[in-house]
Order: C-alpha cells, then structure tokens, then sequence
C-alpha cells in the first residue's frame, strides 16, 4: 500500500504542462447574457438576419429551460451574468497568408508544439486554428478545394456558403435539445465547417486546435460536419488551455451528417486545464456530440482521449437512422485529483440492421469520480439491430470513485444486445505474473494501463495517436513511479 | 398535459384523503411517514426510479383517491385460493387483514409468528421500522398499513420448516386497496425459510403494498422466495429490505409470473464483514402487464459476496423493466460483487429497459455486470427441429432452459417442484 501512496503523491504533483497565456488584446463583448448580448455577437459577425433570428429563438428557448441536475457531478452553481460570451483576438486586417497572421498567436501555437507552418511542411494537416472563439489561419484551404472540399471557420461558411449553414445548422442538435446546447445556439462565436461533397475521399486529416485563452471567457465553439453520399473524412479535434484559477466554461456543439455510405471518424485528445491539487480552477465541460447516419450504410466513429477539464460532461451519440447504418464509440477518460468525469455515449437504432459498438475505458485515481453513462435505445422498426457495450473502470487509490450508468431500451425482439461492465484495480495476479517474468512493478503497472486502453487508443489515427500516448504517459508516469 | 394534472391531483387528493385517525396503533411511526410522503407525494412520470413504470398513471386509471386510502373488507369464500401444497404452516392475509381462522402456524416453538397488530399490543415499544427506505410506495405503507406480521427467531434457532406466507385479495365485488407490513428479526446463528405469495379472486382492480423489513443476525441464514402469479388485475409495489448483519447469509428468490403492473423493490444492506448474498429473479410477462425489478445492493462492509441473477420472457405487449445497483461504499475492500439480467423479447411488441448500474468508491473490489437481451436461438430451435421435435415444442424447451437456470438455484425440493410445476404449464400453455 506505500508503494501505492508513493506512487499517487507523484502521480498527483504532476502540475499542468502547457499552463501560461499569451496578451492578446481582447475585443470583448460586455459581462452578462441577454438578447442583447445575442445581438452584439451577431453584428460582430456580420451575421445575416435569419442567423440572429435563429439565435434570439435558441436564446428564449433557453430562458425557460433548467440547467440539468442528473449528471453524477457537483460544482458550484454557475452565475451565467458574470460571463462573457465573446472575445476576439484584435486584428487591423483579414490576413492572407501566415506571415500576416499576428506573431503572438504563432508563438501560441509554436508553445504548443503545433506550429502551423511545420505542419503544414511536414504532416500534411490543414489545421483551422482557433484561439478564442474567432478562427485566424486555415490552411491547405486550395489543396481541398480542388476536391470540392470545404473546410472553414463557421464565420466563414456563414457568409460564403450560407445555403449549406442553413440547411444543416441545428439539424442534428436542435437549439432546444439541451440546456447547454441551446446557451450555445445562441452564442456560439465561431468553430468550424466541414463539407464534403459526393464521392470524396479527404485525402489528409483534418484538424481543429481549441485554445481557451482569455480570462472569463466562455468558449462555445459549434462544429458542424456534413458528408455526401459515398465521402470520407476524419476530423481531429485536440484541446490544451493555460492554467486559471477561475472556472471557465465550455459548452461545443458538435454535429456530424453522414448521408448514404458516407463515413465519418472524429477523435479528440481533450487536455484542458483540470484545476490544481487541491481542485481549485479547472475548466467546465459541457459539450453536446451527435451524429446522424442519415443514409443507409453510413458510418460515424467517435474516439475520445480525455484528461483534462475539471469537469466532464459529454456524451457523443449516433442516431442510426438509415438501414445498415454503422456507429462507434471509442473512449478513455482520466481523473485524477478532483476531477469529475460524467460521459459516455447513446446509440440511439432507428434504421434496420444498424449496428453499434461501445467501448469505454475509465481510469479514475486520486480523490476524482469516474462516470459512464450510456444509452442505447433500440427502437421498434429497427430490425436485427446489434449492439456491443464494454465500459470499464480502473481504480487506482482509495478516495476515487467510479460509477456505470448503462440504459438499455430494446423494443424489437429481433435486436441483439449485449453489454458487460466491470470495475477492478490492477490485479495482485497480473503484477505477479509480470514480476515472474522479471518485469519490475513499475514497468508491469505500465504494460497493464496500456493495455487496458489499447483498444481505444488503436483507433485514433496516427497524427494523434502521438499525443494521445504522449498525454497518457504523462498521466501514467506518476503512477508508475 | 391533461393527464399530467391528473396525475398531480391524485397524489394531492390522495394526500388530503387519508385521516390517520382511523388507525389505533402505531401513530407515531405513522404520522412520520406520513409527513415525509407528503413531502415527495406519488411519483410523477419524470422520476427516475419510476420512469418506466407508471404506478401513479395506473392508480388514477382505477382508483379515486378515497377508494385508495381506505381498507376493504371481504368475505371468507376467498379460501379456494390457498394453496393446498402449502398447508402446513400457514400465515394468511385477506385483504391485508390478518386471518386467524385461516392460518395454521406449526412453527417452532420458540419462534414468534404473531400479527404485527397483536405484538405491538403487547409490547408497544417494538422497533418495526427501523430501516428507512425513501421510496414512496414504502411511505405509503407505513401510512396505511391495516395489519402486518411479526417474526423472531431467537438465538441459534435453526427452523427448518419453511413459512408460507399468503395475501388474498377478494376483489369480487368491490376494488380493493390492502398494505401490509411484516417485520421479521432472525437472530444470531439462526435461520428462516420464507414462502410468500399472492392471490386475488374477482375482476376488480387491486392495489396493494407490501413492505417487508429483514434483519439477519451475526452468523445467521434467511431463505426468502417471492412468488407473485396472480391472476388479477393487481398493481403491487413491494419494498423488501434485507439488513445482514456480520458472517450472515442470504438467498433471494423472486419470482414473477401474472400481475398487471408488478414492482419490486429489493434492497440488500450489508452491513458486516464475511456476509453472502444471492438473489435470483425470473419474470415472465405476457398480455399488456409489466413487470419491473428494482434491485439494490449496498457493501458496507468488507469482504463480503453477493451474486445476482435475474432472467425474463417477455411475450404479447409487455413490458419488463430491471434496474439493479450495486453500491461498494468507501473502504468495503475486497468486495466481489457480480451482476447478471438476460432478456429474451418474444414477440414483436414487448420491450425492455434495463439499467445495471454499478457505483464504486473502494479500489480493491472486483465487479461486473452483464446484461443481454435477444431472441431465441435459430439454431438452437432448428436444431431441435432437424431431430423431429415440433416447432411449438422446441419452443418451450428452449425457454424452460432458459428458466431452469434460475429455478435450479432452489434448495427446497417441495418448492423448487412447485415453480417448476407452475414454470412449465405457462410455458406449454403459452407455446
């Protein structure tokens, strides 16, 4: 059991790695939330009529809803008036190239080890870089276009491609699903727009960084991704912030379209700033993920690496509507200290012969709750629907917690569902086996936990698979002393 | 949103309908209960733990609130219910009403079997509530509750002789609304055998409740099997509670075969190191009837097992419905705790909705849940059918072993023949 202590002490004097901020000269909107603030945000943007109308509607919606009380977290209530919903980094002139681009940010992102022109030389990523709510350089923008592809800041499509905005935005999370997902139609300040048009196979990954960035800030961030029939695309999305002592608050939207044998793979590495040892701080996480397989034979596969945040609260769903329809769920999520963690995901079958696949990993240390919730829903038409579920959880110390919230609802016998859950620590025997082997208690404590996430981290593709490990060992090194 | 404040106006209604001042004993533990039911009031479509049984829908359907809040009267002709293979040593409620003339108690002698009215007669001061349970139906019972049985089984008793325990309801001319509380002490290194079962005869409408507190002593064993195949339209809620004390034992068996709208709470409490608890369900549901288990383990302790299985059919248009939680409190290391619910949906209209839920605050403990829903083997069934064995029969073979997984865990011979005798002539009369 000292081991173990010992162990834990380093694995919890770990303090955040990427934790500073840069001074940027915020262009911000006034503290509070009210039509007005929706009306700011819009005319910053220069947002057509019916997009303002849109949001007012998301915003009155929201004025009569109650913020959830289910989810397995606490926190102190937060005052939505002492936030402010938009801030934008100052810039005299839209830059055409990256030498325009306000030197401070590249240095933003060089401290991050993702500087845009490397990655532009040498991965072949075409990175739509977000710091604060407002997107300043997106490359490789020509080298998709030739393919029809259109990959932008959601300001961006707004004005070029208003059409497609329209006709897909709330689409697949409508601004009065949720609590946070309606805060966000209505304030939401940028994000990013993927469309793919018809028989394209995108031919890189594409990716988003997230940088919650000045103080107070609340980011809400609103992806949306559609897929042609018979397209492809994988869309990385990967999030760091610098160190607060306040709370901030993140509520994304994110959706995904996939029409008939589109596929479409989004992973996320989240490492947001989880609060100290002691809890204090920590970003909020809020965020609502859906995709629709709207065609038949269409694919959404969602792989998750979460560490950060203080607080969790996340559930990418598919709603398996077309027949033959595909949905996957690849997580792990890590606590340490007191963070919270409460998320999972919901298949939701509709279309005949959908399938689905959960496979959630917890890893829960020090005093932090680890939850999974899930749902899958096979409805009535949904004929020989398959659904596999496996969550589980890894305990390291005493004072953690870790907790399973599986719903199953089947409502056609036809369907075949299957879910198992279990919850252990690291086994005596496992470790013996390894010491057997002459494998040192550190070095085989190590070979377990990655093993025990192997089968999630297998899905991400290469690009992030990096620093998913990197994050990982980062965790585990503590822990394995 | 008619039916909405429909639902609302029940429990108000029920609310200011019941007058405690109908009951001549047990006020005090009434009043309380009444106070904390009033606070959360029947459960509204949106609660959690009722979210897809709807108890309150059910009640307003077939009950006004006054026919709710008071007892039913009834006739002995009731009698053709018993069951003559349980004849022996009988406990029997009629409409929620202890039943002298029906009874037969040949328990040992040293064991207390009295009515619950009776023992609180003679000794005032006896503690029949003391596990609190915050479910509403079980508030509701200890509100209304018109008689009840007491159970002691001193020290180092080991009674063999299993006690049947029979509610009736005669709903032949009038709806009846009955609830009954049995209170049970099994005492150290001593033992019990419990039947219970229940019965209604007419058409009428049926609420009942039943609320059920256990308490197993150091190094002692109760043997607990619900059966619940009654042919009536019966809405029942019943709250079972289990407090096992150090070293003790305990075998749950529920077993659910007709009833309109059925819901069991059973809640395990281990509260002492070295203990060992199995419960076992089987639910088969048919018609429009629903059918729901609410299970709930909770370690307190160390070191101790416990071990779930629960099993359903669900045919025609209804519903079956687990919940099943298994809670390892902070510091009851070395906990092994395992889970298991199989479905099998037999028609196109039955649905089911499960959620096992495990919450863990302690590191060394193995869990797991399992939990599946499907439909029968094709191949099994062809199987069977390529060695010239009907359709219809093959059937039923299949699903009586499916059921027998359950069934066989019984260790009484005279009851595990029983359910099996009942388990078959559904199925075969079914398929």
């Amino acid at each position: 059991m000292s081991k173990d202590n010992q162990v834990l002490e380093e694995f919890t004097s770990k303090e955040y790695e990427h934790g500073w901020t840069t001074d940027l000269e915020s262009d911000s909107a006034p503290k509070g939330l009210s039509e007005d603030t929706v009306r700011f945000i819009s005319a910053k943007k220069n947002e057509p009529e019916w997009l303002l109308e849109w949001r007012l509607k998301a915003y009155r919606h929201w004025t009569t809803m109650k913020e959830p009380q289910w989810p397995n977290v606490t926190y102190p209530t937060i005052n939505y008036q002492d936030i402010i919903y938009y801030s934008a980094p100052k810039q005299k002139v839209q830059p055409k190239n990256l030498s325009e681009v306000d030197p401070e940010l590249i240095k933003t992102f060089e401290k991050l080890g993702i500087s845009l022109t490397e990655q532009k030389r040498l991965t072949g990523v075409a990175v739509d870089a977000v710091i604060d709510s407002v997107s300043v350089a997106t490359t490789f923008k020509d080298k998709l276009g030739e393919l029809g592809i259109i990959f932008c800041s959601f300001s961006e499509a707004v004005k070029e491609h208003p059409e497609l905005v329209k006709k897909y935005l709330g689409s697949v999370v409508p601004p009065n699903d949720n609590y946070f997902a309606a805060l966000n139609s209505a304030v939401f300040s940028d994000g990013s727009f993927c469309y793919i048009p018809k028989g394209v196979r995108c031919p890189m990954e594409l990716s988003t960084y997230f940088r919650i960035n000045a103080a107070n800030t609340g980011q809400f961030e609103r992806t949306l991704i559609v897929a042609e029939d018979a397209s492809y695309v994988s869309y990385l999305e990967g999030c760091t912030a610098p160190m607060r002592d306040e709370n901030q608050l993140h509520a994304a939207v994110v959706e995904l379209y996939a029409m008939k044998d589109a596929e479409i793979k989004y992973s996320t590495v989240q490492n947001w700033y989880p609060g100290n040892k002691e809890g204090k701080g920590g970003i909020y996480n809020f965020v609502t993920k859906r995709g629709l397989c709207a065609g038949d034979h269409s694919k959404i596969s969602w792989t998750q690496v979460e560490t950060g945040s203080a607080i969790t609260w996340k559930y990418p769903s598919c709603i398996l509507k077309g027949d033959y329809s595909n949905g996957e769920f690849y997580s792990v999520a890590v606590t340490n200290n007191y963070q919270q963690a409460d998320t999972g995901s919901k298949m939701i079958h509709i279309g005949k012969h959908t399938r689905s696949r959960i496979v959630s990993k917890g890893i829960s240390a020090g005093k932090s709750q680890n939850s999974y919730r899930g749902q899958v829903h096979i409805l009535k038409r949904a004929e020989n629907a398959r659904n596999f579920s496996q969550c589980d959880s890894l305990l390291m110390g005493d004072q953690c917690g870790a907790h399973t919230f599986p719903y199953i609802d089947v409502e056609n016998k036809s369907a075949h569902v299957e879910h198992e859950a279990t919850t252990s620590k690291i086994g005596e025997d496992q470790i013996f086996y390894c010491l057997q082997r002459g494998i040192d208690e550190e070095a085989a404590v190590a070979l377990i936990v990655n093993g025990y996430a192997k089968e999630v981290l297998k899905q991400l593709p290469m690009e992030f698979a990096v620093e998913a490990q990197k994050l990982l060992a980062l965790t585990l090194e503590g822990s394995v002393g | 949103m008619s039916t909405a404040t429909e639902k609302q106006s029940l429990s108000t209604s029920l609310i200011a309908s019941i007058d405690l001042a109908q009951f001549s004993f047990a006020n005090e533990q009434r009043t309380k209960a009444f106070e904390a039911f009033k606070t959360i009031g029947l459960p509204e479509p949106k609660n959690e733990e009722y979210k897809f049984t709807p108890v309150t829908r059910s009640l307003s359907k077939h009950f006004s609130a006054s026919e709710l809040s008071k007892p039913t009267d009834a006739n002995e002709s009731v009698k053709s219910l018993l069951n003559p293979e349980f004849s022996e040593n009988r406990v029997v409620f009629v409409n929620g009403m202890y039943s002298k003339t029906l009874s037969t108690i040949t328990s040992d002698s040293k064991v207390t079997v009295q009515s619950l009215n009776e023992a609180l007669a003679s000794n005032p001061s006896l503690l029949f509530d003391q596990l609190n349970t915050t479910d509403p139906f079980a508030l509701l019972n200890s509100t209304l509750w018109s008689d009840g049985l007491y159970i002691n089984v001193p020290k180092n008793i080991e009674e063999q002789k299993p006690l049947f325990i029979h509610h009736l309801h005669d709903a032949s001319s009038e709806k009846v609304s009955a609830h009954t509380k049995l209170f049970i002490t099994v005492g150290e290194s001593a033992s019990l055998q419990i039947i219970e079962k229940t019965d209604t005869q007419g058409n009428q409408p049926v609420f009942n409740t039943i609320s059920e507190d256990i308490i197993v002593g150091e190094n002692g064993a109760v043997n607990y099997c619900k059966i619940q195949n009654d042919a009536g339209q019966l809405i029942q809620v019943a709250n079972t509670t289990i407090h096992q004390h150090r070293a003790s034992r305990a075998d749950t068996y529920t077993l659910t075969l007709n009833g309109q709208l059925i819901r069991n709470n059973l809640n395990i409490i281990i509260d002492g190191e070295g203990c060992e608890s199995h419960f076992y369900g089987l639910y088969l549901s048919d018609g429009d009837t629903l059918v729901d288990n609410h299970t709930t383990v909770d370690h307190k302790k160390p070191n101790s097992f416990s071990n779930e299985l629960y099993k359903g059919l669900m045919d025609g248009k209804s519903k079956g419905v687990f919940n099943g939680k298994i809670y390892v409190r902070p510091h009851a290391q070395k906990t092994n705790a395992f889970q298991s619910n199989r479905n099998l949906l037999l028609s196109d209209d039955a649905t089911v909705n499960t959620k096992p839920q495990l919450e863990i605050w302690a590191d060394d403990v193995k869990c797991s849940h399992g939990c599946t829903t499907g439909q029968l083997d094709e191949e099994a069934l062809f199987y069977l059918q390529s060695r010239g064995i009907p359709k219809a029969t093959a059937k039923a073979m299949l699903l009586y072993a499916f059921a027998a997984e359950v069934m066989e865990t019984i260790k009484n011979e005279q009851l595990k023949n029983y359910i099996d005798s009942i388990v078959s002539e559904r199925l075969h009369k079914s398929y």
